[in-house]
């Protein structure tokens, strides 16, 4: 199950979800707003998204996921809008009968979200400027 | 070849945009007039001539129909309606 949210995610309840007497695994990833990324400082970061494709490749990774590893359950989140220093941006969470697939699922996920999930982050910097977040590109 | 019939129509491209290239173009879309046998390549060549704020975001840019990416050789849809963005930053 995939969900692109505005509102703070709850990571226990995702977790809780996956849990199950079929499973001796659960790996959950958070993503988190990070204060410093080499020396300069972030004060807040805000998301943006193209909503319906974003959801679409979300559910594109889960049902590729599910092909490749045993999986039991998957919670797939992301949030969008403003996000203060600590909050949660996304979440995965996945549950295996063993822990190898659980790991290597979640990795993963995770991974391919940032390659291919219409997602944009922006970053407030301390300084007061503004800066589009674009891998591959210079400050926009 | 592009037969006469095909060049002989002009479309209304209507492209959406996002991030980066939202805030370059100061507008959330962007419409362009296009010949009816465009494809996303001839898109992205009028963007540049349209919009020259995004010429330096152009050679990085995705396109996508709809909910599925969609690669320089796909034609435009008869909707006339395309979205572009910057690399992705999820996470």
């Amino acid at each position: 199950m995939v969900e692109l949210t505005r509102e703070p995610i709850d990571f226990a309840a995702l977790t809780e979800a996956v849990r199950s007497p079929a499973c001796g695994a659960v790996v959950l990833f958070l993503g988190t707003v990070r204060e410093m990324t080499g020396d300069k400082r972030t004060l807040r970061l805000g998301y943006d998204a193209y909503p319906a494709m974003a959801e679409a490749k979300m559910a594109e990774l889960e049902a590729e996921a599910r092909r490749r590893w045993p999986l039991h359950e998957l919670r797939l989140a992301h949030r969008v809008g403003t996000l203060e220093l600590g909050d949660i941006s996304v979440a995965v969470a996945v549950s295996s009968p063993h822990r190898a697939d659980a790991f290597d699922a979640g990795r993963w996920l995770i991974d391919r979200l940032k390659e291919v999930v219409p997602i944009w982050k922006q970053e407030h910097w301390a300084d007061g400027t503004t800066e589009w977040v674009h891998p591959g590109l210079g400050a926009s | 070849m592009t037969s006469p019939e095909t060049t002989a129509g002009i479309q209304s491209v209507t492209v959406r945009l996002f991030a980066a290239a939202r805030e370059r173009a100061a507008s959330d879309t962007v419409t362009v007039q296009l010949p009816a046998a465009a494809t996303i390549r001839d898109l992205r060549a009028a963007l540049g001539d349209n919009v020259p704020s995004l010429r330096p975001l152009l050679s990085h840019l995705f396109f996508a129909v709809g909910t599925d990416y969609a690669g320089d050789e796909v034609p435009i849809p008869e909707s006339g309606e395309v979205v572009a963005f910057p690399p992705v930053s999820g996470g």
